[in-house]
């Protein structure tokens, strides 16, 4: 439905994308992935065109788009800090979308409204709709930009960074909700974000993304398990490097006889497992394993034995 | 010692009233007392004589045309700030940081000096001079001078307001509006406009009471011809050189109470301003 082709961006000496390409799918729900400076915002601005790549094209529904203004192309975006008009109330941000139309495409005041209070029972704020955006919370004002965005029907939806700075209880239970949203509406969903965990469990693809380039595309399942790249391996979940360029998640370790020796530096509970961070004999850096935590924890200064259960290789061409 | 430490940077009683007075005492000095001498002198003969004064054809017209000039160049100045400030703040090209300079040069100039530089375009002798004269066309010693000189001295006032504003609150208002559709005129209309709307009231304001006010740069070029070229700065001057004081501090009152006016609604506009600061930002 949407497909990138060979995007290239820069912003004066700084090269921002380097010949990006993608395809997403109709109903798909996809996160761009990355640290801050790999282009994942500017890729997302591209698509929705507020910003214009220097080379390469992008198409929806087989249609050349590059040239064509934001507005033009149909896409809902909502922004990191929301964006929402603070003089209008939360009604009038809604109906904003609308309410600018052409006269022949404007539909009537009372459908206006009408399409308004839908919105707002979608997004739960129903009764709401004459506050204003400063008399809302974090996760209120993000509901209304979403309602404000799909308010005229996208075929996609952008979303920058849509849960950054929400509190972490709200960020999960808007997740979820976000998640539910994008089934019931069948909505095709782009979202940026710098947060891992964020990633794999919203999206149905990721795009792993550094300095520029696109690093591996792939469910969450392939991105964590598969990493294509040393990158990859060491920005989605977490992993160690042992020596010889074995890339190993700390939940790959296992306590055995005849491991290597690890001392233990310190130890602290982790969710269901006891975090271990020590040093292994004669190597630099620190090491992280977790144990399960039915098991006792080892004491600090001890010297456990251990040996990883399953590790990725990557030829050292592709060490960074 | 069992004084109760409210902020370390606390004066004692003493030492702050003491500053207090001083301030106060300053200001009695050198605002409260001239402008209550203004009205003091202007109704030292009453205010029948006052009346006089202020309805004199020629204080009419020195009025009528203080008033047009601040009618051409405020709203000049309003749209020129505003396309300034916004491409400015929204968008990136070369020579910014010139343009933005540029901004300030009426600032730092001296008014009779920036009155000099359209004598030295417009005058007789001066460059596009000749030219004027052979189609009959007076800018100098005319309104059209006068304009021009208080446009010039004013241009900052709007433009300086709202530059630091627009940038602040940034753009992303203007990409939510045109992602939704809208046009550059009704995202100017309903988003920018709303969002600026105090910082540019203020910037009119004052940029207002310094086209009424301006003396330096709108003498060199006005030739002061009473009932035709004189503003009402200019009509205070050639009254008070005449040793008209009634006349004099009578149009100078109008001038002072135009200022009162103006503090006043600063005042309220400040106030207004602070409620709809980013601390609100949605």
């Amino acid at each position: 439905m949407i497909r990138i082709q060979n995007i290239s961006k820069r912003f004066g000496a700084f090269a921002a994308l380097h010949g990006i390409d993608l395809e997403v799918q109709r109903g798909e729900f996809i996160a761009l992935l990355g640290p801050s400076g790999s282009g994942k915002t500017t890729l997302l601005r591209i698509i929705a065109g507020l910003e214009f790549p220097d080379s390469g094209q992008v198409f929806f529904d087989g249609a050349d788009v590059s040239a064509r203004a934001v507005g033009d192309r149909g896409v809902g975006f909502v922004f990191q800090h929301y964006a929402l008009f603070r003089h209008m109330n939360v009604a009038e941000n809604i109906a904003f979308g609308l309410s600018v139309k052409a006269r022949a495409a404007r539909p009537a005041k009372a459908v206006i409204k009408a399409r308004a209070e839908e919105l707002l029972q979608l997004v739960q704020l129903d009764g709401l709709g004459r506050r204003y955006p400063r008399q809302l919370s974090g996760g209120q004002r993000q509901r209304v930009a979403l309602a404000r965005a799909l308010a005229i029907e996208p075929r996609l939806l952008l979303l920058d960074e849509p849960f950054g700075a929400l509190d972490a209880k709200v960020r999960k239970d808007l997740r979820r909700w976000l998640r539910n949203l994008h089934r019931q509406m069948g909505l095709t969903s782009i979202f940026v974000t710098h947060d891992q965990e964020e990633a794999l469990e919203l999206a149905d693809r990721v795009v792993v993304m550094d300095a520029g380039r696109i690093e591996q595309v792939g469910t969450s399942e392939q991105v964590y398990m598969q990493p294509a790249t040393p990158f990859v391996a060491g920005f989605v979940g977490e992993s160690t490097r042992l020596p010889g360029g074995h890339l190993v998640r700390p939940h790959d370790f296992e306590i055995a006889d005849g491991g290597e020796p690890l001392l233990v530096d310190n130890v602290f509970r982790k969710g269901g497992a006891w975090r271990v961070e020590g040093s292994l004999r004669g190597a630099p850096g620190v090491l992280e394993i977790d144990i399960d935590a039915a098991d006792a924890a080892p004491a600090l200064g001890q010297t456990i034995l251990i040996r990883p259960r399953r590790s990725h290789q990557f030829t050292e061409r592709a060490m960074p | 010692m069992n004084r109760i430490a409210t902020s370390p940077v606390t004066e004692r009683p003493a030492t702050r009233r003491l500053l207090i007075g001083l301030a106060l005492g300053f200001l009695l000095f050198f605002l409260v007392l001239p402008l209550i001498s203004v009205f003091a002198e202007a109704l030292r003969h009453g205010v029948a004589a006052y009346w006089a004064s202020v309805t004199d054809p020629d204080a009419r017209a020195a009025i009528r045309l203080t008033l047009l000039v601040a009618a051409i160049s405020v709203p000049l100045n309003t749209m020129f700030g505003v396309a300034a400030s916004w491409a400015i703040a929204k968008f990136d090209f070369r020579g910014k940081s010139v343009l933005i300079a540029l901004i300030d040069l009426p600032f730092s100039v001296s008014p009779v000096v920036s009155g000099l530089i359209f004598v030295l375009l417009f005058g007789a002798q001066g460059l596009l001079g000749p030219w004027l004269m052979a189609h009959d066309a007076r800018v100098i010693f005319a309104v059209p001078g006068i304009v021009l000189a208080t446009v010039f001295i004013t241009f900052p006032f709007v433009a300086r307001e709202l530059i630091p504003l627009m940038q602040e609150q940034g753009k992303d208002d203007e990409e939510a509006a045109v992602s939704l559709g809208a046009s550059g005129w009704q995202t100017f209309w309903h988003v920018t406009l709303p969002n600026i709307r105090w910082g540019l009231l203020y910037g009119v304001l004052m940029c207002n009471a310094r086209a009424m006010g301006e003396f330096g740069a709108v003498s060199v070029v006005s030739g002061h011809i009473r009932g035709e070229t004189n503003t009402m700065p200019l009509h205070v001057e050639i009254l008070y050189n005449e040793y008209d004081f009634v006349g004099a501090f009578a149009v100078a009152s109008l001038l002072a109470g135009l200022a009162m006016v103006t503090l006043i609604a600063k005042s309220v506009l400040e106030w207004r301003f602070e409620l709809h600061q980013p601390g609100a930002r949605s």
